[in-house]
């Protein structure tokens, strides 16, 4: 009876073999018909043209490779690179193999996404919220802002951030000289920057162990007065772990703990100090202020979604404005704000490959160097697209799941 | 405890006028107040220096040196008709639809139109705007104007504006690359076409060839056949995973190595597909996003009527799942046209290439780089910001927006 059916309605499942028989042994229904049979068919030819595909491609690849003698190993990636790279994040020099080359690659991928997606947070929630301000003029500067940052390509940004603004600072004997002392010129920015003494270190841990504590207790402490009701005074104790523990910190590490590196003129050049690269501030700035143009426009949308009920009903029951915003009106807007932020930070992440064009080295453009040198097109290729597959991959997994936290749980 | 029987008198509003204005939205209270200060000096100082370099600071040389650069690129002067004649195609058949449909191709045409004839007008002395230049920008104008008049005639069926616009892709790309062996139409070389003409070319060429793709692409995935399903989706998110620039390179250096040996495929063409594989991505998901919409009592009615799957499907769902991601699509297309900046990394002379040529093409130019740029960014802007508030339009007259 069932064959009578549409195979829409056909439930596979629920399908048991005794009808398969009846379908089989009569033969009233021919197999083009049969939903099945075009599955199978539509099953097989996909599969065969995939196949095709790969093949084509394959037969066409060994062939290149053996008239060009290349080879597919990765045996490259323990000779020497032979390459410098300007701005490295971990110690490099050209003698080093490919290998340490390409991970210096990611990591300076990963230090200006990283760095550049915390600031691109910040400014864009800034702008967002002069764009909600109820100040006309400031939430004009604000539009004018989101309107100029979305509608040009980031390309053309970057350059004019790199060509016309940090390659453009005077030479090295004009520098300007800012508060500090730090130095702008055509190098790059020195910055005075403080740096651990010897007995810095034990400073430095005990202001780590006092922060995570202090949070540790916060949390706590406050579940604790959640479940008892006594109040256990937890924002005052985390407070004072936060001063006490770093003063002791500060005493035992002979009451220096750091040192002022200020950068000094040597030679033609600066030394000392933290130096930023034009390079790498040309891509920080250009990718954070087009980010966040575009992660206004999310925070903005977030809070306006937010039913301006919410606000009311929590000024009714008495809860400070300060209170509204945190407790009633953020947690409902970041429902909406965290999963078009997520892909904003993916394409920050992406985005950084535009490095290639302001010389600064990351992945993709060492991998394009390394290509150049070592003439492995397929396998570097291979390995810097997977590279960047496995960041986007990762981080749309941790953020999905801490999306997933927060959302409504639906019972 | 008395009850105070007499409510409290509330002052009368304010009047309405440019003092409430200022009270309400500038200066409601001592903060407010101070933000309007501090934002009143931002605009002082930035619009004023921005105004003071742009008319008097700013060496606008680079631009005007040759500004048809920035349009056509190195085309061949003598062929420069071909450009113009693809263009004034694309002006008549914008004309008609206009005519036919209005709404936001009313919008296109009369901004196209409007800069056309502005151009046509403008009261400046330059080489490149002689009267052959301004007579070829009325005309256009002029043929917009007769095809909206053809375009309001009753006999004119859409199937035939359909059909005009389906093969005028073709016939702009034979006009652009000409035919071989043939005197009129001289074969032009692809390394000679650049600025907007590529931009555009990449851009509109892009979303239109990936656009079946990408329905292609959404059917698979959501195919029920788990070869299908599983190669669909590994594409997606692959392409979806990694940058365009890798898509480039990837298409211009290695995709020569997967091809016979004698198969040379032209720079161009090789952009092209990139930017067409990066789109058809992103297409698949937002008509998917489409798909998921439609409800499936949708299928279940169309099943009723006995419409097989494949019917279903072409004539019930997709019609309606592509409306509602119109504006999804529009949005993908603008990110595209600012995306095709990056072919500039694989030596392709789009708008950008062509600055970047400009300023290296002779030694002051280089101290004129911001000039270029921001000439560059504004074109970019102007394109960008004007598709989008147009299709913020499409999406309210279509009603998909909440």
């Amino acid at each position: 009876m069932q064959r009578l059916l549409h195979p829409f309605f056909q439930n596979g499942s629920t399908m048991s073999n005794n009808d398969l028989k009846i379908s089989e042994s009569s033969s009233a229904i021919p197999f083009w018909r049969d939903e099945r049979g075009i599955r199978a068919i539509a099953q097989i030819i996909s599969t065969l043209l995939i196949i095709a595909v790969i093949w084509f491609a394959a037969v066409n690849f060994l062939k290149a490779a053996d008239n060009r003698g290349m080879t597919l190993s990765y045996d490259f990636l323990k000779n020497p690179a032979g390459f410098s790279i300007s701005d490295p994040a971990i110690e490099y020099d050209p003698s080093m193999n490919f290998g340490r080359a390409f991970l210096v690659g990611l990591l300076n991928t990963l230090r200006v996404s990283l760095i550049g997606i915390v600031a691109a947070t910040i400014l864009g929630t800034l702008v967002a919220l002069a764009r909600l301000s109820t100040n006309w003029l400031m939430s004009k500067i604000a539009l004018f802002y989101i309107e100029f940052h979305r509608n040009i390509p980031l390309l053309v940004l970057l350059f004019l951030w790199y060509s016309t603004v940090f390659k453009s600072f005077p030479k090295v004997d004009d520098s300007i000289v800012l508060p500090g002392p730090s130095y702008l010129n055509l190098r790059g920015i020195y910055l005075a920057w403080p740096r651990l003494t010897e007995t810095g270190s034990i400073f430095a841990i005990s202001l780590g162990i006092a922060i995570i504590a202090a949070i540790a207790s916060y949390i706590i402490l406050r579940k604790k007065r959640a479940i008892t009701g006594k109040d256990t005074y937890y924002s005052q104790i985390s407070f004072a772990i936060l001063i006490i523990l770093p003063t002791i910190g500060w005493f035992l590490s002979g009451g220096e703990p750091y040192w002022l590196d200020i950068p000094f003129r040597k030679g033609f050049n600066f030394q000392g100090g933290n130096r930023i690269t034009p390079e790498f501030a040309g891509l920080f700035v250009g990718l954070v202020t087009y980010t966040a143009g575009f992660i206004a426009e999310v925070v903005r949308a977030g809070v306006q979604a937010v039913d301006k009920g919410q606000f009311e009903a929590g000024k009714a029951i008495g809860l400070s404005s300060s209170q509204v915003l945190s407790l009633v009106v953020m947690p409902q807007a970041l429902r909406i704000i965290i999963p078009p932020m997520i892909s904003q930070y993916l394409n920050l992440t992406k985005n950084s490959s535009l490095a290639l064009a302001i010389g600064f080295m990351d992945l993709f453009s060492i991998g394009k160097t390394a290509i150049n040198q070592a003439g492995r097109a397929v396998p570097v290729f291979a390995l810097v697209m997977v590279t960047y597959l496995s960041l986007s991959l990762i981080t749309s997994f941790f953020l999905n799941w801490y999306n997933r936290s927060i959302q409504f749980k639906e019972r | 405890m008395s009850i105070n029987t007499n409510p409290q008198v509330l002052p009368p509003p304010d009047p309405p006028g440019p003092i409430k204005w200022l009270k309400d939205n500038l200066f409601g209270n001592l903060f407010n107040s101070i933000l309007t200060i501090f934002s009143l000096l931002i605009v002082y100082f930035l619009l004023g220096g921005v105004i003071e370099w742009f008319f008097n600071t700013a060496d606008w040389r680079p631009v005007t040196k040759a500004p048809l650069l920035y349009v056509i690129g190195s085309y061949p002067r003598e062929e420069m008709w071909r450009v113009g004649l693809s263009v004034t195609v694309v002006f008549f058949l914008l004309g008609i639809s206009w005519g036919k449909w209005g709404g936001l191709l009313k919008s296109v045409s009369l901004a196209l139109g409007g800069i056309f004839f502005v151009l046509a007008i403008l009261p400046v002395k330059h080489v490149q705007l002689d009267v052959a230049m301004r007579t070829y920008l009325g005309i256009t104008v002029f043929v917009m104007a007769l095809g909206y008049i053809l375009g309001r005639a009753e006999k004119l069926k859409p199937n035939l504006i359909y059909i005009l616009w389906l093969i005028s892709p073709i016939i702009i790309v034979v006009l652009f690359a000409g035919i071989e062996n043939s005197e009129v139409l001289k074969q032009v070389a692809t390394t000679s076409w650049g600025g907007l003409m590529v931009t555009f070319l990449l851009a509109i060429g892009g979303i239109l060839i990936s656009f079946p793709i990408g329905v292609a692409l959404a059917l698979g995935r959501r195919s029920t056949l788990p070869i299908v399903s599983a190669s669909s989706t590994i594409f997606i998110e692959t392409i979806r995973g990694v940058p365009l620039i890798t898509i480039l390179f990837m298409f211009s250096i290695i995709l020569g190595l997967f091809l016979p040996a004698d198969a040379r495929l032209d720079r161009l063409l090789r952009a092209l597909m990139a930017v067409t594989v990066f789109s058809s991505a992103y297409t698949a998901e937002n008509i998917r996003g489409g798909l998921q919409s439609i409800s499936k009592g949708q299928y279940e009615a169309a099943h009723a009527l006995g419409m097989n799957n494949f019917q279903t499907m072409f004539f019930i769902v997709l019609p309606q799942a592509i409306k509602v991601v119109i504006p999804a699509i529009v949005g993908q297309f603008i990110s595209l046209f600012k995306d095709t900046t990056l072919v500039v990394i694989v030596g392709i002379n789009d708008l950008l290439g062509i600055g970047r040529s400009v300023i290296n093409s002779e030694s002051d130019f280089l101290q004129l780089q911001l000039e270029v740029y921001i000439f560059i960014a504004l074109i970019y802007w102007v394109f960008s910001y004007f598709m989008s508030v147009a299709s913020r339009r499409v999406e309210a007259s279509l009603g998909v927006s909440n």
